[in-house]
């Protein structure tokens, strides 16, 4: 694979038009880390540009080099074949050159009109302003109500105001940072037609995204990172699915294997009608949430973020405590009313969506993170006194088992990378060999290669008898690994159907609220 | 041109101990000018608040008793800090202290030598100090108010309940109506370390205090839960460890370390009640806490730091004719400059030619 693509793993500036926008030799240093080592990248006007490559290959600096937020430290940019200076993003959009974030940057509590009037220059009055986002509503598509609070909408509703912001502004290259995140199946859809529109008018698109599938559908020209470096620029629609996830990786993914047997045992984890108030103003209550985990079985919760994962996982964990002791059941034993130590010590293991500062200290180090969860379950401590051989010699063993990455003997948790350190965290609670793991988001920002290997510990581990509740975003893993999957929308839980009777789209639809009979709440 | 901040990639053993001590010298250099700018040659400033102080026996001996307190109410305050609360109100519950025990002191006076009483003393003003201390954390647990404003108002109550004691029930029956207790018996009195000469065992007491805390914080699941909660909170609520009990916790730690402090002061130094029992050392411990990096060892050498330069102040003020508030001018100073050098512990910083000013790299 490698030998064969080393034709094209260092595209030079090319005879032919000249490319709108142009990035080479880019390098970019921090400190002695390389994020961008002699990149080089061209888009041309009417064409939508994949950037593909797994977290931490690069394409976060090169696209914040491209809008303004960092210099590089060697190479040039070009607009139109002339070398340009883009000291910060307001030079950048001066150039036209847009960007939608893949974390909005909204006022909650303010209007959507009040947050396109924000990023306006001060002379554009407010009459004018709702005229304009009326306006590219009917054009593009991009419906939006101008008097409506951030707050009261949903993500495929808040990147439509980041995408009219954008395209006030009249940008002839728009950058994208995975747009379709947060986005239903449905929503996605929507987005597409916006973006085949705007590259249609002779606009630019830097299209970054890890879903290969999308890829292939929207770009017909793709540059793939690796470590900061280019090792393909190449056509995603002449490529597969796989062979495009090897280039980004660097060798063959691993398949994930689910082993024989599965034998489904008695119920391990259950809730009963759980119901839980919203902590706070933007959080979400949950609804009478019922489920049964069986030893043996994976039950996938989907869902589009902000529906009440987050509250389903405290609830789960014992970090909220839930007023009916019988409404959360480990082994039969009522534990609604326990914390997250007296649960684990009923044999179960959680695994949180946030590795930094939830899942783990990153100003600690990994023995230390290894005592975090597992105080009271390992024997790590002796009369209230620390055993910090004992605590060494549980994080070797993780880092061990899980192939876990790092500098450094004992380093601190937040200097590995995200998919190390998620290798860590699930490592560290799988080796407890719980009866029961809840895991939110097992992969969330984690390269190809670390995602597979989780994945194939949580199925082993079902294998062996465990419960295992997975809550995911990512509708590809929970087919790949549930038995059965569920919908989380709004707070409310649907029933649980097996995964090879349902779809994509039947669950893609369940997480966009359509088959509630009841009229969507406002919040 | 700009200023980049690089985050250092493994924090160094040696730059941790040289930046005080390159801050400590630009306070020292920086203080040498304003010396110069009133009109006393700096020299001679340097030799009175750090030589002269170091050079005798007796001032030897005060900075000892100066630093002891300090550092008790200091390394207890660290628990505190280190969990993320803001208990200000030491100087409350080190008067408070200071009265319970002397109380033991006072309803003991004349009942003989029995071993008993010192004990009690000490144990009474950590017991109450600690009590003061769980006011704030109760009240931040139970209903959310926040720790630093009742902390801190508590302190005006503490010294006002010492002030209407010395004057009222526990003033001396044959004391000519002066504001003050009777004077201790012997057996109420912390033992002096060496005949003749001031050092009690309180200085003791603190060392015994900072030891036990370097223990309790990196060898126990307790100091563990006090340093993550501090580091990373919802990963300590992850870890199971509780918000409410920790924050009950730390505040009885620090207010129990201000009230033996308190005793310490009172049953040692000073040897009866009055209505003054601390030149402020409640507060001048946070700057002593922080100074020391909310670790004990490093609060041992700040409190020292701090009791030098407040007797060499003393001597400046008395030989040079300089004002003590220059002293507290340096301190401030010196915390200032201290808390700037951790950045460039922490930082690499690198100069950027041409580019814009006011962003970072990361």
């Amino acid at each position: 694979m490698e030998a064969a693509r080393s034709a094209s793993a260092s595209p030079r500036p090319q005879a032919g038009p000249t490319p709108l926008f142009g990035a080479y030799g880019i390098v970019k240093r921090f400190g002695g880390f390389t994020a961008n080592d002699g990149v080089d990248l061209e888009i041309r006007a009417g064409e939508i540009h994949a950037l593909l490559g797994e977290n931490g290959a690069g394409k976060s600096t090169l696209m914040k080099i491209l809008y303004g937020l960092l210099e590089p430290t060697e190479g040039v940019v070009t607009h139109q074949g002339d070398i340009v200076q883009l000291p910060n993003p307001d030079a950048a959009r001066r150039l036209g050159i847009g960007m939608v974030f893949q974390h909005f940057s909204l006022c909650e509590n303010l209007t959507v009109a009040e947050n396109i009037a924000l990023v306006m220059p001060r002379d554009f009055s407010g009459r004018a302003l709702a005229d304009r986002i009326a306006k590219l509503g009917i054009d593009y598509g991009l419906h939006l109500e101008p008097d409506r609070p951030v707050w009261s909408l949903s993500a495929g509703e808040r990147q439509r105001i980041e995408i009219v912001r954008c395209l006030l502004q009249d940008p002839k290259l728009v950058i994208l940072d995975e747009p379709t995140s947060v986005l239903t199946p449905g929503e996605a859809e929507v987005l597409f037609s916006v973006l085949e529109r705007l590259r249609a008018e002779g606009r630019a698109l830097l299209y970054i995204s890890h879903r290969l599938d999308e890829v292939r559908r929207l770009c017909v020209r793709a540059t793939i990172l690796r470590a900061g470096k280019v090792v393909s620029a190449c056509n995603p629609r002449e490529e597969t699915a796989r062979s495009l996830a090897a280039m980004m990786v660097g060798s063959a993914v691993r398949e994930v294997t689910v082993r024989g047997g599965g034998a489904v045992g008695r119920e391990r984890l259950a809730l009963d009608r759980l119901a839980l108030p919203a902590p706070g103003l933007h959080a979400t209550a949950l609804r009478d949430v019922s489920l049964s985990v069986a030893g043996g079985e994976i039950l996938g919760i989907a869902g589009i973020a902000g529906n009440g994962q987050a509250e389903l996982f405290a609830a789960l964990s014992g970090e909220v405590r839930a007023a009916d002791p019988a409404s959360v059941r480990l082994d039969g034993a009522p534990v609604g009313d326990l914390g997250i130590t007296a649960r684990r010590r009923l044999g179960a293991a959680f695994v949180p969506e946030e590795r930094n500062g939830h899942a783990a200290a990153p100003a600690m180090s990994l023995s230390e993170n290894a005592l975090l969860s597992r105080h009271s379950t390992a024997p790590l401590t002796r009369f209230g006194l620390l055993r910090p051989g004992a605590a060494r010699a549980l994080a070797q063993r993780v880092i061990t088992a899980f192939d876990v990455r790092k500098a450094g003997p004992d380093p601190a948790a937040g200097t590995l990378s995200g998919g190390n350190l998620q290798k860590f965290v699930v490592g560290r609670e799988i080796l407890a060999e719980p009866g029961t793991l809840v895991i939110n988001q097992p992969t969330w920002g984690v390269d190809a290669a670390a995602a597979a290997h989780i994945r194939q510990a949580v199925i082993d581990l079902a294998a062996r008898g465990t419960a295992i509740l997975v809550i995911s975003q990512d509708l590809d893993e929970l087919f790949e690994l549930a038995g059965s999957i569920a919908v989380l929308h709004d707070g409310t839980l649907s029933a649980a159907v097996p995964a090879a009777e349902t779809t994509r789209e039947a669950i893609g639809l369940l997480m966009g609220g359509s088959s509630d009979a009841a009229p969507a709440p406002a919040h | 041109m700009r200023l980049d901040l690089v985050p250092r990639t493994r924090r160094s053993a040696v730059l941790d101990i040289l930046a005080p001590a390159l801050a400590f010298v630009a306070a020292v250099l920086i203080g040498g000018l304003v010396v110069a700018a009133l009109g006393v040659s700096p020299s001679a400033a340097f030799v009175t608040y750090f030589v002269a102080p170091l050079s005798e026996v007796w001032s030897l001996q005060e900075i000892a008793l100066k630093a002891a307190p300090l550092a008790l109410i200091a390394t207890g305050l660290a628990f505190c800090y280190r969990a993320d609360l803001w208990n200000i109100g030491a100087e409350g519950q080190f008067v408070v202290g200071g009265l319970a025990g002397g109380w033991v002191g006072v309803a003991t006076h004349g009942s003989g030598d029995a071993p008993w009483i010192l004990p009690a003393m000490l144990a009474a003003g950590a017991l109450a100090g600690a009590a003061y201390a769980l006011i704030p954390a109760v009240l931040k647990v139970r209903l959310g108010v926040s720790e630093i404003l009742t902390s801190l108002m508590l302190v005006y109550v503490a010294q006002l309940l010492l002030d209407y004691m010395v004057r009222g029930p526990l003033r001396d029956p044959a004391g000519y109506n002066f504001p003050q207790s009777v004077g201790f018996d012997p057996a109420a009195r912390l033992p002096y370390l060496m005949e003749g000469e001031t050092l009690h065992a309180g200085v003791l007491v603190a060392l015994a205090a900072v030891g036990l805390a370097t223990f309790v914080l990196a060898r126990t699941l307790f100091g563990f839960a006090v340093r993550v909660v501090g580091a990373s909170p919802r990963a300590a609520r992850f870890a199971g460890f509780s918000d409410a009990r920790l924050t009950l916790s730390v505040f009885a730690i620090s207010g129990g370390a201000a009230g033996l402090a308190g005793i310490v002061e009172v049953a040692g130094k000073i040897g009866q009640l009055q209505p003054e029992i601390s030149p402020g050392y409640g507060f001048t411990a946070i700057i002593v806490a922080f100074l020391g990096r909310l670790s004990p060892p490093g609060i041992l050498v700040a409190a020292l730091v701090i009791a030098l330069t407040t007797i060499g102040g003393e001597g400046a003020q008395i030989d040079l004719k300089l004002p003590l508030d220059l002293t507290r001018a340096f301190q401030g100073l010196l915390l200032g400059l201290v808390l700037g050098a951790d950045v460039f512990a922490r930082y690499h910083v690198r100069i950027v030619p041409g580019g814009p000013s006011g962003r970072t790299a990361s």
